[in-house]
């Protein structure tokens, strides 16, 4: 139990910084419709997020768990992920979408109550990216559940996605 | 002056109980060297999702329907029935040892009950867990309230805690040990490590959270909530029962001050062990729990063996 | 004090009537059942006004016939306090069940004589009702015989199935055995004091030496005890009691058993005092054994009439907490907890009355319209049946000691009787009674995980088999009969102490408490008050708290806080994936941690058995069968032995009957020889 506690005292706090220069520098991909400023302003304190693996690749996933570590700490704006879709306010679907997950996507998304926003996140999430045209995939997450917005990159950095999340909800946006 | 003094005996746990969830949040940030949300975050949780819509299974009866209110009312009703800042009062009619720890099993059996009703995987053998915990709970509860309750003369809880403050060198021993019987009993029924992982995703290695699986909106809201002024009965009891020195014995507003502060310091003290305990050690195997809990009732025992003779 | 000996005489013959008419009117199936229960409801409400008379008024019954020629054969019915008690009980449970078996009956209508039915029926409660009053050992254990004989007839009533008879013949065998104890008790007391009047005997019993009281102990613990369903004793308990139909279950449950009791606190505390010390430590410990074991074995059971068989043994085994702590205290002339814990004893036997049978009606209910008693076919009956799933939600907090129902306020003054204990005497008691009070607590927090394993699997979720699609809610009488019973638990659990202050009245007459009583133990004005303050609980208060405490959240927060939410009705979460029935809990999957963690006391054998797809490369399986069953404890280690040493010896006794005509002669011989020289 010691050697914890004076590694923790030793290792410096290192946790990666998000300045307004960023976020005036991220442009957000809006796919359906804005969402109401006031669903923005009921979210900006506290963000549930449910993280759907609609068939990917893991590699927006294993970016998706890095925001909750001590470099990035998501949860210092309030943004949580959850257990279930009952709980969450917003869907980060990944993946193209394959035939066996679509249903599953679905009951997800009706699962979700409002008011709720998807995202998709990747660029195989917004148009099937580099498995475009396969057999078995349904080509985006656009094509099962509506879309409210879009990170593209394959796979979008742990801070590009938080930059994205920020200006979804509005914040900093004097 | 009394309707100051009942509107904070009634708002103070559920006002504040949130809080203590943010700081022990917020102290096991600092053990992982991050920063954290802020220690109001569960109050902007809370309202947020009183906010949202719901989704309730067709499956659902009315006490999946009812359950959130009548759980919530139990943590509120036992939460103004405990000492908190001064023990010059005669209790509520639910101030009594026994009393307080069956009303709150009410709130375990209505929660049990919700898991179970819209046949998911998860809720059913949530229940079960926690039932199986709680059914060994009950010993060590009632029998390290009633380990104070001998050595003070009385079982209810304001004269317990004034009684205690005039405690004789020979009873030491026995307030020692059923305060270690206590804080075992307190991490099992908040759910804190080594029993149950309070943020985890694992649905196979939940206890209570599967059991809140189904719910959303204003009933996680009410759950959760319950949830928090649980942790906060259970401290405040902990720390006012076998630990009041601070407190105040008369309505005297210098007094109350001091009750007020020490009250204050020893609960951030409390969650300081909490967070410290969850960030060091790791969670029990289930099959391990019911000997820590025997263990609490043995303690218990052996405290009440070693009270002098009254 | 009035002399009311008529009152007695007309409840027994209404009940007679009863019982002849249905009878008489076998043929008609519909009148015999309307004679037989209507006659019983009439009786009951006559019942509680006598006992009610006897108790509030002071009357007293005293009915005695003597005829001098044949002197043992007395015939003398007495009825105190205790036993107008137990009449008021009785006559509470029958008002109730009666109703409720208008309804329930005719679901056995043209399958079985109704008219056989309704004649049991009321000679059983008679039986019942002669056993509390009498006051003659002849007189009780000809009313004993009656009340067993007519309540196996009873539950061999379903004879299609073979369980059920198998299930009477334990009974009746255990049941007599346990008479053959009492038979003997009373032919011991006979002996010494002369008499088998109880009032005489209570009067000459100082001359008993201290060893044959003992001996008197030991028989009637084993002898009640076996009524009562004390463990080792209890085998019988949990095949008789499902095998019953459901309305003689409750009343089975909720008062057979409690005469057992009521002989023991006649006994030990009433006719036999003063007694020694250890004999209460026997019965505490018996009580802890007897309700631990009792709610363990209920986790796990899956048929639900025998789950609350089980219940029962627990329950019993809370009043002989009760009565022993009583017994202890006595002893030791702390005569002033002896009477808590006594009250703690008769209130609890008033409240498991009450909703013991309330969960047995329930259960036939939900039994009758599925046509199964097996839960694992259970599941989502609350949409179906709303009403009874109340009513039974209402049992299951009242026996799990939840407030405000009554289950909490006996088990209160039950956990302060053994917390005086606690506090008050040497360290050797000190721990005996702190394990006592330590296995009530468990016991509580097992019955709690029991009863929300019955409710969930039984109403809640989804169906788990397709008999449930055609169940309707109970009839109009079957509700009426459960409503009554939840009504009351809830009554008796508000106005606990005046119930409580009643109950006191009636105890401070017996015996035992005639000298040095200090009657400030338990003090009563609207709240149960415990040696000058120690403890006070307030049924009322409580009551209003938690009503207040609810109905300002429910206003609050569905009313006041975001109205304008939507409620939509979706789906269950599953991953994703299909949800079928299969998927939910069922009721040894609940119980399984607890088995687990249990599995020293409980002896589960677990089989499985794979068969592969092919057999030399176990790679893919086609069928896997897994089998999850308890060790009958009781039955290997006690009674098989039992059974195989007397068939065993009466094998070898069998060879003393040759055969032979000339061995025959040779035995006539040789007890002449020895009858003339003792003669000598």
């Amino acid at each position: 139990m010691f050697q914890i506690l004076t590694k923790i005292f030793k290792t410096a706090g290192n946790v990666t910084p998000i300045t307004k220069e960023d976020l005036q520098h991220t442009e957000i991909i809006q796919i359906g419709q804005e969402i109401n400023k006031k669903v923005k302003k009921l979210f900006r304190g506290s963000l549930a997020i449910r993280e759907v693996d609609a068939g990917s690749d893991n590699s927006c996933e294993q970016e998706l768990v890095a925001l909750s570590n001590p470099f990035y700490d998501v949860e210092r704006y309030g943004i949580h992920f959850v257990a279930s879709p009952k709980h969450a306010d917003m869907l980060m679907v990944t993946g193209p979408v394959t035939r066996n997950m679509a249903e599953a996507l679905r009951r997800a998304y009706n699962c979700t109550p409002t008011p709720k926003i998807v995202v998709a996140v990747g660029d195989d999430a917004i148009n099937g990216g580099i498995y475009k045209g396969s057999y078995a995939i349904l080509d985006g997450v656009q094509n099962v559940i509506p879309v409210d917005y879009s990170i593209p990159g394959d796979p979008p950095s742990p801070k590009t996605i938080m930059l994205h999340i920020l200006k979804i909800l509005g914040e900093y946006d004097k | 002056m009394n309707i100051l003094f009942w509107t904070i005996q009634i708002l103070f746990v559920p006002a504040v109980s949130p809080l203590m969830i943010g700081i022990i949040r917020k102290f096991k940030a600092m053990f992982q060297k991050r920063i954290g949300a802020s220690i109001f975050q569960p109050y902007k949780d809370i309202i947020k999702l009183l906010n949202k819509d719901e989704v309730i299974s067709k499956d659902a009866s009315w006490i999946f329907r009812f359950a959130p209110y009548i759980i919530f009312c139990i943590s509120i009703l036992i939460g103004a029935s405990i000492p908190i800042f001064t023990t010059s009062f005669s209790g509520l009619p639910t101030s009594e040892i026994i009393v307080v720890v069956y009303t709150l099993a009410i709130g375990t059996f209505f929660l049990a009950l919700a898991g179970m009703d819209v046949g998911g995987a998860f809720g059913g053998f949530g229940s079960s867990r926690e039932m199986t915990i709680s059914a060994f709970a009950e010993g060590g509860l009632i029998f390290s309230l009633l380990t104070i309750a001998l050595i003070s003369g009385s079982t209810n809880l304001f004269n317990i805690s004034n009684n205690i403050l005039l405690i004789q060198g020979k009873s030491i021993i026995s307030l020692i040990l059923a305060m270690g019987g206590f804080i075992l009993i307190l991490l099992a029924e908040t759910k804190r490590f080594p029993f149950d992982n309070p943020s985890t995703h694992l649905e196979l290695t939940m206890i209570h959270e599967a059991m809140t699986i189904e719910h959303s909106g204003k009933k996680l809201a009410l759950l959760e909530w319950a949830a928090a002024n649980k942790l906060a009965i259970f401290s405040i009891l902990l720390i006012n029962m076998f630990f009041p020195w601070g407190i105040a014995t008369n309505f005297d507003i210098l007094s109350i001050m001091v009750g007020f502060v020490s009250l204050i310091v020893k609960i951030l003290i409390v969650l300081f062990g909490i967070a410290f305990l969850e960030s060091t050690i790791a969670k029990f195997r289930f099959f391990r729990l019911p000997d820590l809990l025997l263990d609490a009732y043995i303690i218990n025992i052996l405290a009440i063996c070693l009270i002098p003779v009254l | 004090m009035i002399s009311n000996n008529i009152d007695f005489i007309l409840l027994l013959s209404i009940f007679l009537l009863g019982a002849l008419l249905s009878l008489i009117f076998r043929r008609n199936d519909r009148l015999a059942n309307y004679c037989a229960n209507g006659l019983a409801i009439i009786g009951s409400i006559w019942g509680i006004v006598l006992a009610l008379r006897h108790i509030t008024n002071g009357y007293y019954t005293n009915l005695s016939l003597e005829i001098p020629a044949l002197r043992v054969l007395s015939f003398s019915i007495r009825i105190d306090n205790l036993s107008a008690f137990f009449i008021f009980i009785i006559s509470l449970i029958t008002l109730f069940a009666s109703i409720y078996a208008i309804g329930y009956v005719q679901h056995y209508y043209k399958k079985y004589c109704i008219g056989t039915l309704g004649f049991f029926y009321n000679i059983f409660i008679l039986g019942m009702l002669l056993v509390v009053s009498s006051s003659n050992a002849v007189l009780f254990l000809v009313a004993w015989e009656v009340m067993s004989v007519a309540s196996y007839f009873l539950v061999i009533y379903d004879n299609n199935n073979p369980k059920n008879v198998k299930a009477g013949l334990v009974y009746l065998v255990m049941t007599h055995v346990a008479t053959a104890f009492i038979i003997i008790l009373f032919l011991i007391l006979f002996k010494f004091t002369g008499s088998f009047d109880f009032e005489i005997i209570k009067l000459t019993q100082a001359t008993i030496p201290a060893y044959i009281k003992d001996i008197v102990f030991v028989l009637a613990l084993i002898g009640f005890g076996t009524k009562a369903g004390i463990i080792p004793v209890h085998i019988w308990l949990p095949s008789a009691h499902p095998a019953a139909p459901s309305h003689v279950s409750a009343l089975m449950s909720g008062v057979m058993i409690k005469t057992g009791i009521f002989m023991m606190i006649r006994m030990f505390l009433d006719i036999l005092q003063p007694v020694p010390v250890w004999w209460g430590y026997t019965v505490l410990i018996i009580g802890v054994i007897s309700s631990l074991l009792g709610v363990i074995l209920a986790l796990t059971e899956h048929d639900i009439k025998r789950l609350l068989a089980y219940h029962s043994i627990e329950n019993i085994g809370i009043i002989m907490l009760g009565i022993g702590s009583s017994l202890i205290f006595s002893s030791m002339n702390l005569n002033s907890f002896a009477l808590v814990g006594l009250i703690a004893a008769l209130f609890h036997t008033l409240n498991h009355a009450v909703f013991k049978s309330l969960l047995f009606l329930c259960a036939g209910s939900v039994i009758n319209k599925t046509n199964t008693s097996n839960m694992a076919e259970y599941g989502g009956i609350i949409k179906y049946m709303p009403l009874t799933a109340l009513f039974f939600l209402v049992g299951s907090m009242a026996i799990s000691a939840l407030p405000p129902f009554n289950g909490f306020y006996s088990e209160w003054i039950t956990f302060q009787s053994l917390f005086q204990g606690i506090a008050v005497t040497d360290i050797t008691t000190k721990i005996l009674f702190s394990l006592s009070a330590g296995g009530l607590a468990f016991t509580g927090g097992f019955a709690l995980m029991c009863f929300v394993k019955v409710f969930g699997i039984t109403f809640l979720a989804r169906p788990r088999s397709i008999k449930i699609n055609k169940v309707k809610e109970s009839s109009f009488s079957m509700l009426i009969g459960m409503g009554g019973f939840a009504i009351i638990s809830l009554i008796f659990g508000v106005y606990s102490s005046f119930i409580v202050k009643t109950i006191k009245q009636i105890v401070v007459d017996m015996t035992v408490f005639r000298e040095n009583v200090d009657t400030n133990a338990i003090n009563l004005t609207n709240s149960i008050n415990i040696n000058n303050n120690f403890a006070d609980v307030s049924g009322i208060w409580v009551f209003l708290a938690l009503s207040i405490a609810l109905v300002s959240t429910v206003f609050v927060f569905k009313f006041i806080i975001n109205r304008k939410q939507k409620i939509v009705t979706g789906e269950t979460w599953d991953c994703g994936t299909d949800l079928t029935p299969r998927m939910e809990i069922t009721s040894t999957a609940f119980a399984s941690s607890m088995i687990r963690i249990l599995r020293r006391v409980v002896g589960p054998i677990v089989t499985k058995e794979v068969k592969f797809d092919k057999d030399n490369l176990k790679y893919f399986p086609k069928s896997i069968q897994f089998d999850f069953k308890i060790n009958d404890i009781y039955g290997k280690y006690i009674y098989k032995p039992i059974t195989d040493s007397v068939s065993w010896i009466s094998l070898l006794v069998k060879r003393i009957q040759g055969g032979n005509t000339n061995i025959y002669i040779m035995y006539i011989l040789l007890v002449l020889l020895i009858a003339l020289i003792l003669l000598l």
